[in-house]
């Protein structure tokens, strides 16, 4: 195959990466989109194969041994996962990526003949550039989506790990690693190389473990982001266009993920990234609340929603660890039997990642046009007879609007206190991931439903039937 | 008399010639130094592209265009975004291919295969493998969670 049909080649691979993201404009047509995106991959992998074979019967039975090893284990991840997982199972997927660069630099850097980039020892100036790039963004993506999967995966406590000094030890740490890129661009020697790697693999570690549980789901957008980049580093190192088309479509979707998660929490991108947000377990201090609030219980809750004309259902993540998703659908079901309007109000940070929470309602069978994002509904809570918060907190809390000393202030909210009735599904009386006393528990309208979230909807599906 | 005016018009004539045939190669000369200097000045000045600039053309490009598409994406699909956007930064696959299929005689020691090589097809075999669990597992969560999403009714 001649390298100029190669090229187009790995064109139209590009191009049908962009129709498959740009299929997810809607759920009507995004398993097109999806089905574009494998045969993308399947044209870029054929073309490999066809423009530089692997040299010898040895070479073909690697690739075919590579493949079929890494799919049946993929395969098996994404048939067995659960979607309360997925956070976690993106964050692994992103080291991989982030690893394979690094290897992939390595192997440019060991047998650049392969790759058309000079000979050992002599290879190009511009290409020594660009996988030294590639490889450190890919050994920082590595580190920085192990330490976020285990703190996503309860392995590793959410709680940031601060140590003295860290910014000053970071900032080292980069300056080291320009001076040993522009070092190794000059030698080609491969301990250099191996430096590059190690203190990017280094500076992964330090970058994420600093920061909180609550803030993971920028960690993993972020994440997503670096590993596109990493990838089009490669892709120049290897001049292939697929690949540095793909790597700017991925780097700049995780970089807007990244940007929506930091609005939708009021935070900076700078502020997540030096860290020290979120801990679990943040004492709150001063006095223990004491203050009465209305209690229910599950008859109550049934008499009130049959009784609605109008029910939105504020899910949170402690609805999925729950799973009561599904017990919600079913009350929600009979609901409507009975005539009530539903809805679902979704945050932008209800799950653990951009648009967990959207899954994990699909999943229970919730169809999509129910379900409305914070700005297409939050001006509808006004006439809506009952708001019905379910494993959520922080996202409904009004002092988000009016406190200013709340470490929350400014966070955009779900106005569920406007609606007549609010009830609320809740554990206990503790406070909320960020640490922060909720005051719509203390309104007059707000009805506290303790318990375990799957228990109490199951017993308001009783008391309804 | 004749003969000798002849011979010497003859003489003349050849002189004459040989000076244009030394102006034409001294012409030729020059022409062929200008023709070099030209070429010279082509190559630094914008006659021939180099691929880095051309590469980073598209690479901006596409930023570009990333950033339209992925604006478009419905927040409902961020996760099924996020887990696509994985399967398809896995092309990288395409450059652990040519390191897993690296020719072992194109750098050999006295007929052994050289460590460079036998190195770089350990890094491709395994960056194949990572690869591979992030192409499948990606696009197959993907379709999971995306067949997930019904309308009402």
């Amino acid at each position: 195959m001649n390298a100029n049909l190669a090229a187009l080649l790995y064109l139209v691979a590009g191009i049908l990466f962009i129709l498959a993201l740009r299929g997810l404009s809607s759920p009507a047509t995004s398993r097109r989109g999806n089905l574009y995106g494998m045969v993308g991959m399947g044209i870029a992998i054929l073309t490999t194969l066809a423009y530089r074979p692997p040299v010898g019967l040895s070479a073909w039975l690697f690739v075919f041994a590579g493949i079929g090893i890494g799919g049946a284990i993929g395969a098996w991840r994404a048939r067995t996962v659960a979607m309360t997982d997925m956070p976690q199972l993106v964050a692994f997927f992103h080291a991989l990526v982030g690893l394979a660069a690094v290897l992939v630099a390595a192997g440019a850097l060991y047998a650049p003949q392969a790759f058309g980039i000079g000979m050992p020892g002599e290879i190009h100036g511009a290409s020594l550039v660009e996988m030294s790039i590639g490889a450190a963004i890919g050994a920082l993506t590595f580190t920085g989506s192990v330490i976020a999967f285990l703190k996503l995966d309860g392995r590793m406590s959410g709680k940031p790990i601060l140590l003295p000094q860290r910014h000053a030890i970071n900032i080292g740490l980069a300056v080291a690693l320009v001076l040993l890129i522009a070092v190794f661009v000059v030698s080609q020697s491969h301990w250099v190389f191996g430096l590059i790697v190690l203190a990017s693999l280094a500076l992964g570690l330090l970058i994420i473990v600093p920061i909180g549980g609550a803030d993971m789901p920028v960690v993993v957008s972020m994440l997503n982001s670096y590993s596109g980049w990493a990838a089009a580093g490669i892709g120049f190192t290897l001049g292939n266009l697929a690949l540095i088309i793909t790597g700017a479509l991925v780097g700049s979707s995780g970089a807007i993920l990244s940007y929506i998660m930091c609005k939708g929490m009021n935070r900076s991108f700078i502020s997540v990234i030096l860290g020290g947000f979120g801990g679990e377990t943040t004492a709150v201090a001063g006095g223990v609340e004491t203050r009465p609030v209305k209690q229910g219980s599950a008859e109550d809750a049934a008499y009130i929603l049959n009784n609605a004309a109008k029910v939105i259902i504020v899910p949170g993540y402690g609805m999925a660890v729950a799973q009561a998703q599904h017990a919600v659908r079913e009350m929600a079901d009979i609901l409507k039997g009975e005539g009530v309007e539903i809805k679902y109000a979704i945050h932008p940070v209800a799950g653990r990642m951009p648009g967990h929470m959207n899954v994990l309602l699909a999943e229970a069978n919730v169809p999509y046009d129910e379900v409305f994002e914070l700005e297409d509904i939050n001006s509808e809570f006004g006439q809506t007879d009952v708001a019905f918060v379910i494993g959520a907190n922080d996202i409904t809390n009004p002092s988000a609007k009016t406190d200013k000393s709340s470490p929350i202030y400014g966070m955009p909210v779900l106005d569920v206190e406007k609606a007549k009735t609010v009830l609320f599904i809740k554990r206990g009386m503790g406070s909320g991931y960020a640490g922060v006393e909720n005051e719509l528990f203390f309104r007059d309208n707000t009805l506290m439903l303790f318990g375990d979230a799957k228990k109490v909807v199951e017993n308001i599906v009783k008391a309804l039937a | 008399m004749a003969a000798e005016i002849q011979q010497q018009l003859l003489e003349q004539a050849q002189a004459v010639a040989n000076t244009a045939r030394q102006a034409a190669e001294a012409a030729q000369a020059h022409a062929d130094q200008i023709a070099v200097g030209l070429g010279a000045a082509a190559h630094m000045g914008g006659g021939a592209i180099d691929p880095f600039v051309f590469r980073l053309a598209i690479f901006i490009l596409a930023v570009f265009v990333g950033y339209f598409v992925v604006w478009a994406v419905t927040p409902a699909l961020h996760t099924p975004l996020m887990s696509v956007t994985n399967a398809i930064s896995s092309v990288i696959v395409v450059g652990a291919l040519l390191s897993v299929g690296v020719d072992l005689a194109s750098d050999t020691i006295d007929g052994i295969p050289g460590e460079g090589t036998l190195w770089a097809r350990l890094f491709g075999f395994v960056a194949l493998v990572l690869a591979s669990v992030n192409i499948f597992g990606g696009f197959l969560v993907t379709e999971r969670m995306l067949a997930m999403y019904k309308k009402k009714g």
